[in-house]
Formats: structure tokens, sequence, C-alpha cells
């Protein structure tokens, strides 16, 4: 089966090791990821100005793309990406004088109203392939391997485009249960890695990742599972400034959720791309002999 | 200045006198102000009719060097439309401003030290990032280039899609006199290319083998027998010579192979 895939710039160059082993999971799984024709940049940051329509503009056009190729789902597999879209998507089909204002101003593409629905690649193993599925496909069970479940922000907020209860959400929990994994959830789970400061602010928000990682160790966690390259650059950059400053300091190595997945479907290890993960990953999994 | 206008304004006699000129006239604004060209012109043929002497602004007229960039807007339309001035021909009532010259800069590097990485792009062009995909630069491009499309390829670092999108760009410049995010479009396709042909693209083994067999002096002796033969020969031996048939197929060889 096909599905209508986005990929997100980030994907295609720093973060292969997020795209690359989703590809092959989910071949392993019976799903082809179909990259959309022309797809431009998803926005990078939903414009919190009302007013600020322009940026809409190329999210909403790649969204124009998944409706002419005449599907009505598109799936996406980072986190900002997904907000970005899904925000866009919602000024589509709920704000008809917006809707119009954006609609004419593109002019040489179709007219859109928010008929394609955007889900993140979490909600198609939840809802499409099933816990229950999914964990009869693992050849090599993560077991033993406590992962603390973080979320970040943009998979959980704002309401409207939550892919789960961003109060109490369960879907990582759920996931890296049906992999065999030992899911730790830790009350920072939804703590913003810092996101965009990063640039204003490089060092301070390393105290971000402080209380992040803290709170996982306190809770018995050895690894981090990642939706989000953002998260990956800020919480990485974190831990080694942190590293650097204080040497009570402990880190932990953190994956992306798809780098677990083809773990655990038993894929080879060359599609996780590990070499691009931050610090040294494979050690905790070379202890937990998931690795050779 | 690009364009002088010359002392006599032809164009405004062939107004005042018809009845010298056959072809019909038509009304076109260049810069503002108004002249009578004959249909049928193109845009810079009509604005030399007219008396402009292009300087610079002016190079193949063939279409294909891009030096003559023209922007012109018609009568009840509120959209600006951009053509080659060389190509296009005038149409009653156009405003033309013909622009062959956009100001933007180029970033400076030494090109041996670029690897094909997505990041060399970046560093040199970070205002790449600024797009919004207004899409403005595809709809300005005269060549049909997928400007945006192009633009979009080397955000993500696609480096051989965004050369083999810009390959019909000529430079013009019109993409990035639309360009709110204030981008130097056509600086950075040419990066993109130079990238993508010296380093991308895979290099045919066989031509290399050639040049070496050329320099090794394979042809020497047919060359020299030849610069050494009399006219009569060298005209006998090529109505002689062999000629492919049309019909030959893929692997047909010439008699003799001794060359090849």
């Amino acid at each position: 089966m096909s599905l209508a895939y986005y990929p997100g710039c980030t994907l295609k160059t720093k973060a292969r090791n997020l795209e690359e082993p989703a590809v092959a999971s989910l071949e392993a799984l019976g799903y082809e990821l179909e990259e959309i024709t022309r797809w431009n940049c998803c926005g990078a940051a939903y414009s919190l100005a009302d007013d600020d329509l322009i940026h809409q503009v190329a999210p909403v056009r790649n969204l124009v793309r998944v409706k002419e190729s005449g599907m009505s789902q598109m799936v996406t597999l980072c986190a900002v990406c997904l907000n970005t879209l899904k925000r866009a998507n919602l000024v589509m089909k709920a704000d008809e004088e917006k809707r119009n204002t954006i609609n004419s101003f593109m002019d040489e593409e179709p007219d859109y109203d928010g008929e394609v629905s955007v889900v993140h690649l979490l909600e198609v193993l939840r809802d499409e392939i099933g816990w229950e599925t999914l964990s009869e496909k693992v050849r090599r069970p993560l077991h033993d391997l406590r992962i603390a479940a973080y979320y970040g922000c943009t998979l959980l907020r704002p309401k409207d485009v939550a892919i789960d209860d961003e109060a109490n959400p369960t879907i990582l929990r759920d996931f890296l249960t049906a992999l065999g994994a030992t899911p730790v959830e830790f009350p920072e789970f939804a703590r913003c890695c810092g996101s965009y400061q990063v640039m204003s602010d490089p060092d301070g928000i390393s105290e971000y990742a402080r209380v992040i990682f803290d709170s996982a160790l306190s809770h018995g966690a050895e690894a981090l599972v990642l939706t989000c390259p953002l998260c990956d650059y800020d919480l990485g950059r974190g831990q080694q400034v942190l590293m650097k400053k204080d040497n009570s300091f402990r880190g932990m190595p953190m994956f992306y959720f798809t780098q677990l997945l083809a773990l655990a479907l038993g894929l080879g290890s060359e599609v996780c791309h590990f070499e691009l993960n931050h610090g040294d990953p494979e050690s905790l999994l070379r202890a937990k002999k998931l690795l050779s | 200045m690009i364009v002088e206008e010359k002392k006599s304004d032809r164009a405004q006699a062939a107004g005042k006198e018809p009845e010298q000129s056959a072809v019909k006239l038509i009304p076109v604004y260049v810069m503002g102000k108004r002249y009578e060209v004959p249909e049928g012109f193109t845009i810079m043929k009509a604005m030399e009719y007219a008396g402009y002497r292009f300087i610079r602004g002016c190079g193949c007229r063939g279409g294909t060097c891009g030096a003559c960039g023209t922007v012109y807007r018609k009568p009840g339309d509120y959209k600006i439309q951009v053509a080659l001035a060389c190509q296009k021909t005038v149409e009653p009532d156009m405003y033309i401003t013909q622009m062959p010259f956009f100001p933007v800069n180029r970033a400076s590097y030494e090109f041996s030290d670029l690897t094909s990485a997505p990041e060399e792009v970046f560093k040199l062009y970070p205002e790449l990032f600024r797009c919004v995909a207004c899409n403005a630069c595809s709809k300005a491009c005269p060549q049909g280039v997928e400007v945006m499309d192009a633009i979009a390829a080397l955000k993500r670092g696609d480096i051989s899609e965004a050369a083999r999108l810009s390959f019909e760009c000529i430079q013009c410049g019109l993409c990035t006199s639309r360009c709110f995010g204030e981008l130097a479009q056509y600086h950075m396709f040419q990066l993109a290319r130079r990238i993508y042909g010296a380093r991308i693209l895979v290099r045919a083994e066989h031509l290399a083998d050639m040049v070496k067999a050329v320099d090794q002096g394979k042809y020497d002796g047919i060359l020299n027998e030849l610069k050494n033969m009399k006219e009569d020969e060298l005209k006998e031996l090529y109505k002689q010579r062999e000629v492919e048939p049309v019909s030959a197929g893929e692997n047909w060889q010439p008699e003799d192979t001794r060359y090849l």
C-alpha cells in the first residue's frame, strides 16, 4: 500500500537517520512511502501573527500537491513539519476569508479548502497498522532497553493539532511497548527543547536539556526517543555544553523513533545511520546485544 | 545609460506620415512614452524603430543570452508580464520597460575548495532560507524555469535537481527582481550547476581514454598524411569516403576501423 509522504528539508540533509530507517521499516511492513512531487519547505515554523498569510503559502502549496496527486492523506515523520502543515491546513479548512485570500494569491494552483489530512507516522502505526500487528512483526525485540518517551511540543500542542491527549499521551509508550522496549514515562515528556531560541541563546537553552535529561534519568531511563530534528539538535548540543561545564551532568543517548522501529523489525543497522546521531548511541545497543 | 534615444524620433515621424508605410502601426509605451511602431516587430526592434539605440541590453538577439529581460503591463490586466525583448512581438498599448540588469550580490568562492555538500550553498547564500514559496520567481521567468521548485531543491540539499531544473536559466535576473525574500536565484543556480558538473556528474571514462589516445599520437599519422596531400587527391578522397547509411543500426562500423 502506498502512502503520500512529505519528508521535509532536514530529513534530506542532517536527519537522514530519521528518514531512511522509516522508509525501510515501512517497506518491511508492506507500505511504500511515496514522496510527493515538487514539495517545498513546510514553512519551518507556524506564524502566530493573525494576518501574516504569506507564511501559510509554503505549507498550503504542499497540501495542494497531495490533492493534485489524488491522495487524501499525507504522512510526515518530522514533528515540526507535522505541526506547521496541520495548522496551515486548519486555517484553510476553518477560515473562509483567509482561505479565499490565499487561494486567490496562489492563482496558478487549484483552489484548496483543507481536504487533505496530515498525519504523523506514529498515527499510521497506531491507527492503520495497529500495535498488535506491529508487535507481531518485531524480529529483534528491544528487551531490557529503558527509553524515555519524549514528545516535545509540536506533537501535542496546540490541542487542535495534537496526535494524542496533550496532557496524558500514550502513543510513544504504546509504540515502545510494541517494539519490546520498556517505556519510561517522566514528568518532562513535553517540555520544550528550546526550539529556535537556539539561534539567539545557544548556551542558555542547554538548561532546558538539563531539566529534561535529569528528569528522564531519575525515572530510570537509559535513552531518549525523539520525533523531531530540532529537538535532536537542541538536546544534542545542550548535552555537549552541559558536559563541558558540569562534571556531574550525565546525559544519555538519543534515538529517533524510526531507528528503534527499524532495529526492532530486524533491519540492518546501516539503514539507521547511527553515525549521524549525537554522541555514541551504539555502545548502549551493543551492551544490550541489539547490535553486533 | 543602457539605451540612448536618437535625436530624430522616427516613430513620431512615422506617426505623422503614415502613408510612408504600408504596415499597420500600433501604439506602445516605452518607459511611459507613446510610440507608434509596426505590428509584428519584436519589442527590441520596435524600440529601435522608436529611436532607441542599444549599447547594452541586447546580446544575441536569439533568445539565449538573457541580456534583454523586459517587463510590461497591458491595460485592464493587473498582472506584470515578462519577456525577452528580442523574442516577444509588440501588442497594442503595452507599457514596456527593459530591465537588462538587476543588481544582486554574487558570493565569491574558490571553486577548488568547494565540495558537493548542501552546506556549501547554504553558507555562500544563506538568504536561501528567506524563501516563502510565493512563486513570484517562476511566474517572472521568460524561460519557463520552475524557479521556486529549484530553490526548494536547494533548501533540501538536492544540488543535482536544482541544476537540472535551472538548466534553461539564462540569468536575466527577472526572478530576482520579483523576489521579496531578496534571493540571488540565478547566482545560486549557477553555483549549483558548477558543483553538479564538477563534483556530482559521473565522468565519462571513455572520453578520458580517447583524449589519452589522441595525446599518444593515435591520429598523428593520418593527419600528417592529409596535410601533405595535393588538393585533387583530397577532393578525390572526399568523394570516395564511406558514408554511414541512413538505415544504419547502432552497431554499424565503417570498413576501415583503424581510427575508431
